[in-house]
């Protein structure tokens, strides 16, 4: 058994709007005048630290652990899981 | 008959609304805690208002996996009548007894403000004794309580009659304004705002009738009467 870092990030899907994220955007970045900016997406990180066999089998149970207990909601959000 | 409040940790409307079902209705109450077990000789169930967990990952999503939960669905699919307001119907949605999803407001703020709802089905247990269109004067209290729906899932509540509550002006970005929602059966409905605060004159400055219908709905349902 080794122990691997595994980082799921959530965010709203592409089409659902964040609300967070846009006023990052114009009333922080873009009003300190930083233009070249032209989008923000706000997202929750989780970090997992996790025991298996091997870095598959680490990612295959975070991803099962985020479906099965709704870690994230499928119908507005998305996960990227990141695994080192 | 018996209605039964559950209690989650960060729960903090559970006294509110066991205050208004025993001293303003008059109506045998009993408060659950989310590790008990629900008896079947409840009448109904009513999941508060509150943070449940502190609204840690989602509001909502931590509570939806309480032990409690199994028995929630359990007699809600026996056609118990099941009412979640606030949190409570946070909740619900996330435990999938509701469709949908409850997102942060567009306005990124927690807000505390009456407005008013419409009256969009009177088929539920929790509706039946108000007219369609009708107006219910009601505050909100929330920070996630934008309601979302895909195309699908509003395609489909609109199918069944499944969207009960909508708010009489744009508020907080929810899709088609949409406020409170039922099962397909009509047995189990969520709201965002808060009829426990709005059946008492003291409290509330416009008319208290509308929201009390909401509780003599439930009653005339399950055969009390005050």
């Amino acid at each position: 058994m080794s122990t691997y870092t595994v980082y799921v990030t959530i965010e709203n899907k592409p089409g659902i709007n964040d609300p967070e994220g846009e006023t990052i955007l114009n009333d922080l970045v873009l009003k300190g005048n930083y233009s070249s900016v032209t989008k923000i997406r706000s997202a929750k990180m989780l970090k997992f630290t996790i025991k298996e066999k091997d870095i598959k089998s680490a990612e295959k149970k975070v991803r099962q652990i985020c479906d099965e207990l709704r870690i994230y909601n499928p119908m507005v959000s998305q996960i990227t899981v990141d695994i080192f | 008959m018996k209605v039964g409040v559950i209690v989650f940790p960060g729960s903090n409307c559970d006294r509110d609304m066991y205050h208004v079902l025993t001293d303003v209705f008059k109506v045998d109450t009993q408060y659950f805690w989310h590790e008990k077990k629900l008896p079947s000789n409840l009448d109904a169930i009513i999941l508060p208002g509150g943070f449940s967990y502190g609204d840690r990952l989602r509001a909502g999503v931590i509570a939806a996996h309480s032990p409690v939960i199994a028995d929630v669905k359990r007699l809600a699919g026996r056609g118990m009548p099941v009412l979640g307001v606030c949190n409570g119907f946070q909740i619900l949605v996330e435990a999938g007894l509701l469709p949908g999803v409850l997102l942060k407001n567009t306005s990124l703020s927690f807000m505390c403000k009456w407005t008013h709802l419409v009256v969009e089905n009177i088929k539920t247990p929790f509706t039946n004794k108000l007219k369609l269109g009708q107006k219910i004067p009601i505050p909100i209290a929330n920070g996630e309580g934008r309601y979302y729906a895909d195309e699908q899932t509003l395609a489909e509540l609109k199918k069944n009659n499944q969207i009960v509550f909508m708010y009489g002006e744009e508020i907080n970005g929810s899709t088609m304004r949409i406020a409170g929602v039922c099962n397909k059966e009509g047995n189990v409905v969520g709201m965002m705002p808060h009829p426990e605060r709005a059946v008492e004159p003291q409290i509330n400055p416009i008319d208290c009738k509308p929201a009390s219908l909401i509780f003599e709905s439930l009653f005339n349902t399950i055969g009390v009467t005050n």
